[in-house]
């Protein structure tokens, strides 16, 4: 029933937390909600997830996945808000980057403090540790740890400024990261460059950097045969890997609580640095290597329910792109469908929204160029920091992106809106008054008609925006052809990253053709 | 039928900003009159014709049209009735010539605006059925201020206002279209400006001269070459050979 907890203590703490009202059996539990499990958009996140999923399956727990979100604040966000039950999170970034603490004490230490203050402040819940730290792993080609004499982080901090560092946007900004490394090596490198996550190891191999910052499970450390310089100083925090959970899914759903508990202290670094090499290197399904983990830790039994997810397969990395976007053409399809929807769903209403409003500031002109101006503001705000806003909100998936995406619209109909009106033909607009025409007339039968290529053009404008920035809405478990995107670049596949954008730059190319065809149709004729 | 509504303005002041472009001007155009209102830019002409409209209100002053005020009349129902041709025609580009003729009938709600439309480029000398389905953009600058005229006078007013209609035009297009002014609005009130003294001497009744906002002098085309008031009509004469050279 429940795959065998590993110690009788995690199950009492499970159950110790699940309400005092438990039911007396507990197949009766009520699950008339599936268990949502998401994951951070990066490969071990994804299989931890997914062996979360397969695991509460496996036992009739019916599971809604979500990967791929966003990042640390966005996955957590989502969880505070119970858009989401559980996650795979890490000790060490709940206490620097969620908590904004020093870090400092032992693993235990830090687990202990996490659990205290997340259960305190947002009720959610920290299961016991999976078995595995992965904390940072600052990491240099095997050439240049010989070439430099380079052993552990201090001899990196004598050469540092001969070198340039590849490292993730997070790496760069957290206080765990680049600025306490600093403080503590005393390291400054000739430069440093922003990499995500996917593309840091090929520049690593491709010299195009010296230096990065990976995971210590990683596949890729040993597939490149990489050099992981050592933590001397006992600098980077313990980074435990655990089941970050709501304390409702307990009372929701106690089984589910005690199952992914019950995975306590089974994973350890060398079966996970296997298992992640396995998905991110060899490109096996991420159901079958999840599988797999879930039996070499004796969490499942070979019998036991032959797991056929529903999750799309990161198909083994054979055959051409041609033959995997064709392979995948049925889903390819419904994304595009979605896509489509966040897009134009979104510029719909920024239309009905900047039009209007375009022609009542016309009118008035008092403080109109304040008001676009602000309005304006919002392109700027970065579109991730944008969706991380909507999330205490609005939650995750279709709707934030949706909010957001209407708000990134709204600046170019605006726009245009209120300069093609306020600057149509004024000879025409003069004599149109002059002969009797109402201020509405004069509107609906001048300035309109004339002014419509320029409103178009902010309309193809925006269109053209929303469905390149659309892709980022899978950071927000909304979907669409962001999602390959997302996806592929957590399991470092090209393949799949190019069959979300492919289909998203031939989507942008064929709407804003679509688009020239209406402006065409609108426009004044006779010009 | 009435006979057409003569205009006035008594005492009308008209500022824009610092500039006075109007200081406290007074003039009647008689019923049916054709006054010609002449001057150099700026000297406050089109500001003048365009009271009667009501496209500029007056900051004080009276306007009359018909011995009725402007300023209590509707402005829309106003300029319906009054025709009107600006500078430079003022055609909606997106418009096709025989609906920019139709465009007063229809705004009036004329049964069947284009019959009316139609009738007006006959009236113009433009043959509807060549010229009715062409955008502005495809016809030469007379023919432009061709329709322009039609389109004043679509509604059959009794009060047509012309503000330099003829501008832009080359002097043989201009002589032509000028021949065929006096014809088409003879029996109506009008108001023309135009900077060209030839212009005014040949259409009008009556020759308003106007300096920085003021009335110079105002008499018959035949008086005003005669005993010009101050030296500044003589000089705006002499510009013109209208004196001299006879």
């Amino acid at each position: 029933m429940i795959g065998r907890p590993s110690s009788p203590g995690v199950l009492a703490l499970a159950l110790a937390l699940a309400p005092a009202s438990l039911p007396p059996r507990p197949q009766v539990a009520i699950q008339a909600e599936p268990v949502v499990v998401a994951s951070k958009p990066f490969g071990e996140s994804y299989l931890l997830a997914e062996m979360f999923s397969q695991l509460l399956e496996a036992h009739g727990i019916e599971v809604d996945r979500r990967p791929g979100l966003g990042a640390t604040e966005l996955a957590f966000q989502a969880l505070r808000n119970g858009e989401v039950d559980a996650y795979p999170e890490y000790t060490g970034t709940g206490l620097l980057a969620i908590l904004g603490e020093e870090p400092s004490g032992s693993a235990t230490e830090v687990f202990l403090r996490v659990s205290e203050v997340f259960a305190e402040r947002w009720d959610l819940l920290w299961l016991p540790p999976l078995g595995f730290e992965n904390t940072y792993a600052v990491a240099v080609r095997p050439e240049t740890a010989e070439r430099l004499e380079l052993e552990t982080l201090s001899d990196l901090a004598r050469v540092s400024g001969e070198l340039t560092a590849g490292f993730s946007p997070d790496f760069i900004g957290r206080s765990d990261g680049l600025p306490g490394l600093e403080s503590a090596y005393g390291v400054r490198f000739r430069e440093v460059r922003s990499l995500l996550q996917a593309v840091k190891y090929q520049a690593l191999d491709a010299g195009q950097v010296d230096v990065i910052d990976g995971y210590s499970t990683d596949g890729a450390i040993d597939r490149y045969g990489l050099v992981v310089l050592q933590d001397d100083r006992a600098f980077f925090p313990p980074y435990d890997a655990a089941p970050l959970v709501s304390a409702n899914l307990g009372r929701r759903n106690p089984r589910a609580l005690v199952l992914l508990a019950s995975m306590g202290g089974r994973l350890d670094v060398r079966t996970m640095r296997d298992l992640n090499r396995r998905l991110e290197v060899d490109g096996e399904p991420i159901a079958r290597v999840a599988r797999d983990g879930l039996l070499a830790a004796g969490l499942l039994t070979d019998g036991e329910n032959r797991v056929g997810t529903g999750q799309p397969a990161a198909s083994a990395r054979a055959g051409t792109l041609v033959e995997y976007l064709w392979g995948e053409r049925s889903r390819l399809l419904a994304l595009t469908g979605r896509h489509l929807l966040l897009a134009g769903g979104s510029l719909m209403a920024a239309i009905l929204v900047a039009l209007p409003l375009g022609l009542v500031l016309e009118r008035v002109r008092r403080g109109a160029e304040g008001v676009i101006r602000a309005v304006g503001l919002l392109q700027t705000v970065p579109s991730i920091a944008l969706l991380a806003f909507m999330i205490p909100v609005l939650g995750i998936g279709v709707v934030p992106a949706m909010v957001a995406l209407f708000l990134y619209s709204l600046f170019p109909i605006l726009r245009n809106t209120y300069t093609g009106v306020r600057d149509a033909d004024p000879v025409a607009v003069d004599a149109s008054r002059a002969l009797g025409m109402t201020p509405l007339q004069v509107l609906r039968h001048v300035r309109l008609p004339l002014a419509a290529p320029v409103i178009m053009a902010g309309v193809r404008t925006a269109a053209v925006i929303n469905i390149g920035t659309a892709t980022l809405a899978a950071f927000i478990g909304a979907g669409g052809l962001g999602d390959p995107i997302v996806s592929g670049l957590a399991l470092s596949d090209v393949r799949m990253i190019l069959s979300g954008a492919i289909p998203a730059a031939a989507l942008a190319l064929v709407v804003d053709l679509g688009l020239n065809l209406v402006e065409r149709r609108l426009a004044p004729r006779g010009r | 039928m009435t006979p057409p509504d003569s205009l006035e303005v008594r005492g009308v002041i008209k500022r824009f900003g610092d500039v006075l472009a109007l200081d406290r001007v007074s003039l009647r155009v008689g019923s049916g009159e054709t006054v010609a209102l002449v001057g150099e830019s700026g000297s406050g002409k089109t500001t003048l014709l365009r009271l009667f409209n009501r496209t500029v209100v007056p900051d004080s002053g009276e306007v009359a049209i018909g011995g009725r005020m402007v300023g209590g009349l509707d402005p829309v129902q106003l300029r319906r009735r009054t025709g009107f041709v600006q500078q430079e025609g003022g055609l909606l580009p997106h418009w096709t010539v025989l609906r920019n003729a139709s465009t007063v009938p229809w705004l009036l709600g004329t049964p069947d605006p284009e019959e009316r439309g139609r009738t007006a480029l006959v009236r113009v000398g433009l043959a509807p059925e060549r010229f009715g389905h062409r955008w502005p953009r495809e016809l030469s600058g007379g023919q432009r201020q061709r329709v322009a005229l039609a389109r004043a006078l679509a509604a059959d007013p009794d009060v047509v206002l012309l503000d330099e209609p003829f501008g832009a035009l080359d002097a043989i297009t201009r002589a032509d279209l000028q021949d065929g002014l006096r014809d088409l609005v003879g029996p109506l009130t009008v108001v023309l400006v135009t900077h060209d003294l030839h212009e005014a001497f040949l259409l009008a009744d009556r020759v308003a001269v106007l300096r920085r906002g003021r009335v110079e002098q105002m008499a018959t085309p035949e008086k005003l070459a005669a005993a010009p008031d101050t030296a500044y009509v003589a000089r705006l004469l002499e510009r013109s050979r209208l004196v001299g050279e006879k």
